[in-house]
């Protein structure tokens, strides 16, 4: 019965192809310095994702380091209140340094370290990634440097303190809009003059194959425990999974072990900033239109001469004008329905959650906490909702009490 | 025989290198851009790259990427760029032109009608900095179909296995990066060339062209020797960029600093040639 062992030919969960494409999606749209490393890396994880003795390390480091399995809390006190579905979280927040980042950066760490690169660099947005960076090149004693736009230093000073008590240079990006994207943009410049001894860890489920794929399946980690869990709490699956997008690593993480089931709903949410029909905003799949940056063809906000768009949204890490390529052929299948959330809506719901649950949430997160606030309360009682409680808020309580006019 | 491979020919008769000569379109306005176009030929530039502008120009540095910057505040656009080639060829239909850039504006005007469009307007040759062999089915067909040559960057980090297929995907000339790094930045030694550029020539019969990094007249002219031309392209920007007001325009001797450096570099490639 060898028919077994086939995958399913209707299954989503088999991409990308050779090329790194996810339909006409993701690519390897890079200089030609870099192509020669690109497909090193891809050879080389190949490689690594077959090798038990090294997925045998990483898991180690989950379970030692990171704290994983993450709790699935049944949120109670929330779910009373919408009235309507049970609401649960996925608590990557309580992971060390506090979000899903650590996840794919260790897996990441591991493979540099197989392929004998000696310095890490990293881009990154609110800094969580870039924290999970620091921390695990602290852990195996590796030089980093982590590419941040100066407009996100400046609103997240905590994380930046962190990264340089772990250990990390952190490059200020002037460039652009001296965001995400522009960190990306000087990470890319960097690593393409350093090829020689430099692993460029990606935070997010974009850039060129095979980044999607692989930051994706270390953080499947998410899904594959939260079906774990919902089933021992429940003796069912879900019938929705909320998530926000930014790149799109931690909904990702979430949704795919869960593509082929076809009665899980799953709502990526974009952050819509001062409102998807204002200029600020970073909703890439609701407003934006194929292109190709940072190495994979994607939805992007751009005009209509494909310059981009800066993004904007209050979360850091959301602020991005794109968004990885799997989620722009999910968006195209019609597997995942991508959603938005204001700047306002997710500062309420960073209010509630943490009054309602004692869990103050990343802003990020809270993008997705804005939508179960929109759809939980529209579902029977008896229906289940998982929301992945991306990370912590601590290092968002400067950017909130600002917008509240609190003085700290 | 097409303007790249004519022009190749003559200078190989002649016995020396070409100066390919790189500036953005637009910078720092379509007036004056294209009053150094017009120029760079009599001031002797053999090969002419446009820089096409985009907001995230991810090889380059920093002169580049602020030159890009105040070409898109000066409107440009790829349908300006193209309009610019078209008004230079009025005057000059001899001198190769070459778009150098990056792939998102050519699919936001559409491959198709973009292809057709810079042959119809001069362009004799592309290089799309981030469209590698890997992703070559997505213009290659069209461009070719348009007589447009797709000139390729092979860098240091190209090794021997992939050479072939690089330049199995290239035609025109080969663009040989002589760093690892983006423009502007590092330079290149003259022993690091003389022997990177025998590896290139045991596998493929087209010209090489050396650049990122080149910066002097002695640079220009070592690298045209050693390969088949060489492109200056930030020197040339920051020369531009230091000739501005405070507020970024050009002044009257923006347009003859930046051909005075172009006719320096030419006389010190010809000279090489007499030495």
């Amino acid at each position: 019965m060898t028919v077994l062992n086939k995958p399913l030919p209707n299954s989503l969960r088999q991409g990308p192809d050779a090329r790194g494409r996810f339909g006409i999606f993701g690519g390897r749209f890079v200089a030609e310095t870099l192509m020669p490393l690109i497909l090193e890396v891809e050879k080389a994880y190949e490689e690594a994702k077959n090798d038990a003795a090294f997925m045998a390390e990483w898991r180690r480091l989950l379970t030692h380091y990171v704290g994983r399995p993450s709790p699935l809390w049944f949120a109670e006190r929330m779910t009373q209140h919408l009235g309507g579905a049970k609401v649960y979280f996925k608590r990557e927040e309580l992971n060390h340094t506090g979000a899903h980042k650590i996840n794919a950066v260790l897996g990441q760490i591991l493979l540099a370290k197989k392929m004998g690169k000696t310095r890490i660099i990293a881009e990154t947005g609110a800094g969580q990634h870039g924290v999970a960076t620091a921390t695990a090149c602290a852990l195996f004693n590796l030089p980093c440097t982590v590419f941040m736009g100066a407009t996100d230093v400046a609103r997240q000073q905590p994380n930046v303190f962190r990264m340089k008590l772990l250990g990390a240079e952190v490059e200020a990006v002037t460039s652009g809009a001296a965001t995400l994207k522009d960190a990306m943009n000087e990470a890319l410049r960097h690593w393409v003059a350093n090829v020689h001894d430099t692993y460029y860890c990606i935070g997010t489920v974009a850039g060129p194959h095979p980044y999607p794929a692989m930051v994706r399946d270390f953080q499947c980690v998410i899904g594959d425990e939260t079906r774990e869990q919902i089933l021992a709490a429940e003796g069912r699956l879900p019938d929705a999974l909320v998530c926000a997008v930014g790149g799109g690593s931690s909904a990702m993480g979430l949704f795919h072990p869960f593509l082929d089931d076809e009665g899980v709903a799953m709502y990526g949410v974009e952050a819509a900033g001062r409102g998807v029909d204002t200029e600020e905003h970073a909703a890439s799949i609701t407003r934006g239109r194929p292109g190709v940056l940072h190495g994979n063809r994607t939805y992007l906000l751009q005009d209509s001469h494909g310059q981009i768009i800066e993004a904007h949204s209050i979360s850091a890490g959301l602020d991005y004008p794109g968004i990885g390529p799997e989620h722009s052929w999910l968006h195209e299948k019609g597997r995942v329905n991508y959603v938005t959330a204001t700047d306002d809506e997710a500062l309420e719901a960073f209010q509630l959650c943490s009054k309602l649950e004692g869990i103050i949430p990343a802003l990020e997160s809270a993008h997705g906490i804005a939508q179960i606030i929109k759809m939980a309360p529209t579902m029977p009682k008896d229906a289940i909702i998982v929301l992945n409680l991306s990370g912590r808020g601590d290092k968002d309580i400067f950017t909130v009490a600002h917008h509240l006019g609190v003085k700290l | 025989m097409s303007r790249i491979a004519t022009r190749f020919a003559a200078l190989k008769a002649e016995g020396r290198g070409a100066l390919v000569t790189f500036v953005e379109g637009y910078d720092p306005d379509p007036k004056t851009s294209l009053a150094i176009l017009r120029g760079l030929p009599g001031a002797g530039a053999d090969v002419i790259e446009i820089g096409v502008p985009f907001t995230d120009p991810m090889a380059d540095g920093p002169s580049i990427q602020r030159g890009g910057l105040r070409a898109l505040k000066a409107g440009a656009t790829l349908d300006g760029v193209l309009a610019l080639v078209r008004d230079m060829r009025k005057d000059d239909n001899a001198t190769p032109i070459v778009l150098m850039g990056y792939y998102n504006p050519i699919l936001a005007y559409g491959v198709d009608s973009f292809c057709n469009d810079a042959a119809s307007s001069g362009v004799d040759g592309l290089i799309i900095v981030d469209v590698p062999p890997e992703e070559a089915d997505e213009i290659e067909p069209q461009a070719k179909a348009n007589g447009l040559d797709l000139i390729r960057l092979i860098a240091p980090t190209t090794d021997d296995a992939r050479l072939p297929r690089v330049l199995a995907a290239t035609s025109g000339f080969v663009y040989y990066v002589a760093i690892a790094g983006i423009t502007g930045t590092k330079s290149a030694s003259g022993a690091d060339l003389a022997a990177a550029i025998p590896r290139l020539r045991k596998v493929t019969d087209l010209p090489i062209c050396i650049g990122f990094g080149i910066r002097t007249p002695e640079a220009a002219a070592e690298a045209a020797r050693i390969g088949d031309g060489a492109v200056v392209g930030t020197a040339l920007v920051d020369t531009l960029a230091a000739s501005l007001d405070e507020q970024g325009r050009a002044k009257p001797d923006t347009v003859r600093k930046v051909l005075d450096q172009v006719r320096g570099l030419a006389e010190a490639i010809r000279a090489k040639k007499a030495a």
